[in-house]
């Protein structure tokens, strides 16, 4: 699973995070771009867990801004033996 | 330059949203105290709803008498923490007085609720363990985890399905695990499933702390709190506290039974690099306790107001926070907007009860929170019960 693969899953999860409906790409800011506040962060990237099969721990969160950082973290995540 | 503040224009733009509207529900200014449940703001008398005040003690006689002699006796503070100036005896007897209410060996007493959590869950994990915390968590609870520098991972909310389904991905072998929940949640009012969390230990290595915030001395037959009421006490190997509600004071507490748990006062620094609680403050929740454990009744009348202002407002098909009766009643709302609206007219017809928005609330909720106390009236729960028909039902 490579992060091109990941990253239209990812902008589908944040659908509802999106209701204005802003383009997203691998450089979008999720916080910052699409106003979400911190505990709207959590409850989103506990959603990206639950998709991969993966743990997120928060610590890693508050590195993990784009959504292409995201994208990276769980590919790596994914991509584990 | 960037200016430090700029970061902060969000918040005073939704702020002075809330003021354009002629409303500070964040402000207000309690004039003069008449009785545990009613103030005087401005010129006008107010039932206070929103209070935390849980068993409506911060007017009992005998605790203030307690205050004024620990004021006149041992001064205005102690100027330090128990570490570098050492402890007044009262402190000793304060933890004594805890531990036995709790049937617990050990207990340290902090100088408010939010440190006891900072204190404890750092002083517990540290950068080799895992925490795992309930999504609904207070954000005493996330900063202190936040402080302690362990991994950590949230588990949805009430779902002990889910911690277990976390707990089984996680490979870190080498650290502890700390799990951490709250007795009544403080927003929505509903309590964790103890037997389900508790029941993860046969599966999963694990110790278990409970913040029993808003459920000390409300929760149990004895008032000890959830483990008290769900009678696995044994189950719960920390448990938190604070005697800013049911005690009517200010401070925090840790207790446990871990032969090792005297050491944590060596390794928390929201304990060791604070000014410990003050004479008035330590001689009034030691009082206060005297009088919860001597007056259950008490905790009867808070559960019969609870049940009332509950049915009240279910009655006038109000949507609160959680489907069982709790001392915490929240009524959701569907926008910032109308919630601030709704509060201001709540305020205006002489109740006070707490504006909850986001991210202080779970699920981008917006509520209006209330918060029973033993010592309001059924006349007075009935009057709360009438304005929010007339304000917010209608
Ligand atoms: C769940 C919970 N934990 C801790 C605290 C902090 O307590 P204190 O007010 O004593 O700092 C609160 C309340 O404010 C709370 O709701």
């Amino acid at each position: 699973m490579t992060e091109a693969d990941i990253i239209p899953t990812i902008c589908n999860l944040l659908g509802p995070y999106n209701p204005e409906h802003k383009p997203l790409n691998a450089d979008t800011d999720i916080p910052a771009e699409l106003n979400i506040d911190s505990v709207g962060v959590l409850d989103f990237i506990m959603e990206v867990e639950d998709h991969f099969d993966i743990e997120i721990p928060m610590n890693v969160v508050s590195e993990t801004r784009t959504v292409g950082d995201l994208a990276r973290y769980v590919a790596t995540q994914k991509n584990r033996v | 330059m960037v200016d430090l503040l700029e970061k902060h224009r969000g918040i005073a733009d939704r702020f002075q949203r809330m003021l354009d509207m002629g409303v500070n529900a964040l402000g207000v200014t309690n004039d003069q105290m008449i009785s545990p449940t009613r103030a005087i703001v401005g010129n006008r008398e107010i039932i206070l709803a929103g209070t935390n005040n849980y068993m409506g003690i911060t007017f009992e006689p005998s605790v203030i008498a307690a205050g004024q002699k620990a004021l006149a006796e041992f001064g205005t503070g102690t100027t330090g923490s128990r570490i570098a100036n050492g402890s007044f005896a009262m402190h000793k007897e304060l933890e004594k007085s805890l531990a036995k209410f709790l049937g617990l060996k050990h207990c340290i007493v902090f100088t408010t609720g939010y440190q006891a959590n900072l204190g404890m869950l750092s002083g517990l994990a540290g950068p080799k363990d895992t925490i795992y915390l309930d999504a609904d968590s207070h954000s005493s609870i996330y900063d202190g985890c936040t402080l302690s520098g362990a991994k950590l991972v949230r588990f949805r909310h009430n779902d002990a399905a889910d911690l277990d389904k976390r707990m089984a991905r996680d490979d870190n072998t080498e650290g502890g695990k700390l799990v951490v929940l709250e007795g009544i949640y403080s927003m929505l009012g509903d309590r964790a499933p103890l037997a389900d969390f508790v029941a993860l230990k046969k599966k999963h290595d694990f110790q278990l702390l409970v913040d029993d915030a808003h459920s000390f001395g409300v929760l149990g037959p004895h008032g000890r709190g959830l483990g008290d009421e769900a009678g696995l006490e044994d189950g719960v190997d920390f448990v938190i506290g604070t005697f800013s509600k049911s005690v009517g004071a200010i401070g925090g507490f840790g207790a446990g039974n871990h032969p090792l748990f005297e050491t944590l006062r060596y390794a928390m620094r929201p304990y060791m690099f604070t000014a410990s609680s003050s004479p008035a403050s330590i001689a009034t929740s030691l009082a206060a306790l005297e009088v919860l454990a001597k007056e259950p009744e008490r905790r009867q009348r808070l559960w019969d107001n609870s049940k009332r202002l509950f049915d009240g407002f279910r009655a006038l098909g109000l949507e609160t926070g959680t489907d069982v009766v709790s001392p915490v009643v929240a009524v959701k709302m569907p926008d910032e907007l109308t919630t601030i609206a709704k509060w201001n007219a709540l305020f205006e017809a002489g109740v006070y009860v707490n504006m909850a928005v986001p991210p202080g609330t779970p699920n981008r909720l917006c509520l209006l929170r209330c918060s029973v106390s033993a010592a309001h009236t059924p006349e007075e729960i009935d009057r709360i019960i009438t304005i929010f028909k007339d304000v917010v039902a209608a």
